[in-house]
């Protein structure tokens, strides 16, 4: 990678984790390339800059590569901290902000992988833990705006783009997000009230598409 | 900056714990350590740490941190007057630490659990070369962060030395029990001369078990929880 000035997102167009990185940098309006990979067949240029996990969203800042979704959010803060600051000021938020985001990580995807992939109890067993993830950070949530408080924050971003996942996870294992985590819902209509969140996040019937794509690539049925 | 007393719920063995205790060694900050009984989690962790009722836990007057690496960045940003600093003042250069701190924690640990658990020399052999695979790697980034420096904090130990200098005593145990090589010098001599100079830092020297006491504790749970039957 030459040192080119600019910003280049290496990106696939369904990834939450890709999203997390695209509404941060339109929050804090960023220009920026994006390039769409392909996953069956990495770029040179998403090998040279992610040659540890050949992953995306990869972030590259005049030439210099960023990865890992939280990590490129918290960059895209400290560096364009003039606008739209998503971490709160004070240490102590700071660390409830980071832990409820690692929470996020560490939870929603990968239950909601099982909510597709699984079938009978083991479906189940999944559903029941999502149903649990989902009161828990409603419970976080409480009655407030949005996770950052009355701002748009950090836990916000993390976790937004897997609202449009929530029809599939629905569909899938046959529950109602809003019968279980009502305020969560609401919360999600409002993110998307935000220009950064609507014109980022896949429309949801489309992320379904995926999904059963996926279940008949891993022969799932 | 919050004032209060800090209480740590920990584990003497585990690394999660090790490099919260190094790092506050380290600032120079006070605590009082409560160590934990993993099979029998007592009201204290169960209150703090419901989520996921694990240690570290640091208690700083009514404030609870959990997960060790958001404990490192709170302990940095609360007392970011108070000796030298745990990350890089640069972004771009706190974003590589932070990515290395995520990889040693996602590659070290099931490695050296794979190693221990494993049942055939198959199982061991595969996981020998993860690890080494993963230090290799480690070995580049301590290039890249050290610039030329004794750590990867640069002059002074930081986040990522007290995160992989957390597993050292791991490691070394390891080796002892499954009879291998994992931090070879002919390998990856740069970490080792870290190592070297990591473990006679004081922050090492007053919190990290000797590798004898991890050694047993690790054969111990071999023995009775993973029941690994073994000739030694």
């Amino acid at each position: 990678m030459a040192s080119e000035k600019g910003v280049i997102l290496l990106d696939f167009w369904v990834s939450p984790f890709g999203q997390r990185a695209r509404i941060a940098l339109a929050e804090k309006g960023v220009q920026y390339e994006y390039k769409e990979e392909n996953l069956t067949e990495k770029s040179e240029l998403l090998l040279k800059a992610n040659p540890v996990h050949k992953k995306i969203p990869v972030l590259i800042h005049d030439g210099k590569p960023v990865c890992e979704s939280l990590i490129i959010v918290q960059y895209i803060d400290e560096v364009w901290s003039d606008k739209a600051p998503l971490m709160p000021s004070d240490p102590y938020q700071r660390a409830q902000a980071r832990f409820w985001a690692d929470f996020v990580d560490k939870k929603v995807y990968d239950c909601g992988s099982r909510l597709w992939k699984l079938k009978g109890e083991e479906q189940q067993a999944a559903k029941k833990e999502m149903i649990e993830i989902l009161q828990l950070l409603e419970a976080q949530l409480g009655d407030k705006k949005y996770f950052g408080g009355d701002s748009f924050g950090f836990v916000d971003v993390a976790f937004v783009p897997f609202t449009s996942w929530f029809y599939s996870y629905e569909t899938c294992a046959n529950f109602s997000v809003e019968g279980v985590a009502p305020k969560i819902v609401q919360w999600a209509k409002r993110c998307m009230e935000r220009e950064s969140v609507a014109q980022t996040l896949s429309d949801p019937k489309k992320v379904y598409e995926f999904v059963c794509f996926l279940k008949k690539k891993f022969g799932v049925e | 900056m919050a004032e209060g007393e800090l209480k740590l719920l920990g584990l003497w063995y585990s690394p999660f714990v090790l490099r919260v205790r190094m790092m506050l060694e380290q600032k120079g900050l006070s605590y009082e350590y409560l160590e934990q009984d993993l099979s029998n989690k007592r009201e204290l962790l169960l209150k703090h740490n419901p989520i996921y009722k694990k240690v570290p836990v640091l208690i700083h007057g009514d404030r609870v941190i959990c997960e060790s690496l958001v404990i490192l960045e709170y302990i940095d940003e609360n007392w970011s007057g108070t000796g030298p600093c745990v990350l890089p003042a640069d972004p771009y250069e706190r974003a590589v630490s932070r990515f290395w701190a995520v990889y040693i924690d996602d590659k070290l640990l099931t490695s050296i659990i794979g190693i221990l658990k494993a049942v055939t020399e198959e199982e061991k052999a595969e996981n020998i070369v993860d690890i080494h695979a993963a230090l290799e790697m480690l070995e580049e980034s301590f290039k890249k962060c050290s610039a030329g420096k004794s750590f990867f904090g640069g002059d002074y130990i930081g986040f990522l030395d007290v995160t992989l200098g957390s597993y050292l005593v791991g490691i070394r145990a390891a080796e002892r029990i499954s009879e291998s090589k994992l931090l070879d010098e002919t390998m990856v001599p740069l970490l080792v001369d870290w190592e070297n100079r990591f473990l006679a830092a004081d922050c090492a020297k007053k919190t990290l078990p000797s590798v004898e006491r991890v050694e047993e504790q690790a054969r111990m749970i071999r023995g009775t929880r993973w029941k690994v039957a073994s000739a030694n």
